[in-house]
């Protein structure tokens, strides 16, 4: 192994070479020539990943399990799922539409959640995760077409504009969306290219 | 400028795996990954022909999405069909303006910034510009980070058809509008995607080169 080369970074923005530093926590590397960020030094250690990434697994199933807001009109109330809203569009003739709802705001999502947890629970035991490279691979893939965030904007436009016809009530199921787009930001944000190095340096 | 003692990759021969990163030795011919077994090459494969036709694509798409009730809401007397741009505007109407502001940055401006944006970054690589790469290269991240928001309508069409669903009383069903904006969205997406920020400064270095000679 070529140690002279191991020991460099080149920014994927630019193409420029540089010679990898050691970060202090919460510091980031950003490139010379085109300000792109390279590599970062994370604020939370590999066991405090782990438990995010398990907390978001707990919100996930609580988000997917109960109803997001209700509705109601002279008495009668209806509520919706995640799920429930993704059938509805399928059932009303916008069959694609529900494919990629139900792709970025459920099976990324979900993947996410579970494979970084599956990757960081091996990593803290210092064992090598099984389907290592294979995981990472979809992980870089699903990033940015995972998008609870902009659900949780999207309810929120959505209650505004039935509000001034229909009752509201926020059930659970927001509260947990919410506190899942919270985690799974943080635990989205861990760098990928740093779990290459740890892998490495925890599994020798 | 400082620009000019950059090493760049391609000058020592060397690639970045785009999988993982690893830095490896970069001779002719096909190589992979030493560490993961990724396919290597030195620049995103065909770049300006397969953005443009992601870009072209998703134009295209964009009038009927705009022109296309996104979706129809309707009550006992009468039904109503509404356009992306009446959604705006009602929100507004109602007193909401801080989000017809949101919803309207997220699904008229930010793709609107996205056609001008590509296409600046696509023509200005193509006559080959040495002229304000780091201004290009800033306007290509803020893209490729803003691009994903503009699926909050599709989401609020969505969970709407979900939850006002009273029988006959009161209803909304999906236009075919908000189809074609979903696409639009994905298409956009896969085209920054697609675009290598990288001949931002390659053309560049080559256009500085012509000038000195």
């Amino acid at each position: 192994m070529d140690t002279s080369v191991a020991n460099l970074v080149i920014c994927e923005h630019c193409d420029a070479v540089h010679r990898r530093h050691e970060l202090a926590r919460g510091e980031v590397a950003r490139c010379v020539r085109c300000q792109a960020l390279l590599y970062r030094c994370p604020w939370l250690d590999v066991n405090s990943m782990f438990a995010l990434a398990l907390a978001a697994a707990v919100m996930f199933f609580i988000a997917n399990t109960w109803p997001i807001v209700s509705l109601g009109l002279n008495g009668i109330h209806r509520s919706a799922t995640l799920w429930g809203a993704i059938f509805a569009v399928a059932s009303d003739g916008a069959g694609l539409v529900a494919v990629l709802v139900a792709l970025m705001l459920f099976f990324f999502p979900l993947l996410q959640v579970i494979l970084f947890g599956w990757i960081l629970g091996f990593l803290r035991l210092h064992r090598r995760p099984p389907g290592f490279v294979p995981i990472m691979r979809i992980l870089t893939a699903i990033g940015p077409w995972s998008m609870v965030e902009v659900f949780l904007l999207g309810t929120l436009v959505a209650v505004v504009k039935a509000g001034s016809i229909f009752d509201i009530i926020l059930q659970p199921g927001i509260w947990a969306f919410a506190a899942l787009t919270v985690l799974l930001t943080l635990v989205a944000s861990f760098d990928l290219r740093r779990m290459w190095v740890l892998q490495r340096e925890r599994c020798a | 400028m400082t620009t000019e003692a950059v090493a760049t990759a391609a000058d020592l021969d060397i690639v970045a795996c785009h999988c993982c990163g690893q830095v490896c030795q970069h001779a002719a011919g096909d190589i992979c990954c030493v560490r993961c077994g990724t396919h290597l090459h030195r620049r995103k494969r065909d770049s300006l022909s397969r953005t443009w036709a992601l870009l072209l694509a998703a134009m295209i798409l964009y009038v009927p999405a705009n022109l296309l009730p996104i979706m129809r809401t309707g009550s006992l007397f009468s039904s109503q069909d509404n356009t992306i741009l009446s959604g705006v505007v009602e929100l507004w109407r109602n007193g909401s303006w801080d989000l017809a502001v949101i919803v309207f940055v997220a699904s008229i401006l930010v793709p609107l910034l996205k056609f001008a944006a590509l296409l600046v970054l696509l023509i200005s690589v193509q006559m080959g510009k040495d002229w304000r790469t780091l201004g290009r290269a800033r306007l290509f991240r803020l893209i490729e980070n803003i691009g994903y928001w503009s699926m909050l309508d599709v989401f609020v069409v969505t969970l709407l058809v979900a939850l006002v669903h009273f029988q006959k009383l009161s209803r909304v069903d999906p236009g075919p509008g908000v189809v074609y904006f979903a696409v639009v969205v994905v298409l956009t997406m896969l085209a920054s995607m697609a675009f290598d920020p990288r001949l931002i400064w390659d053309t560049a270095a080559v256009a500085r080169k012509h000038a000195d000679d």
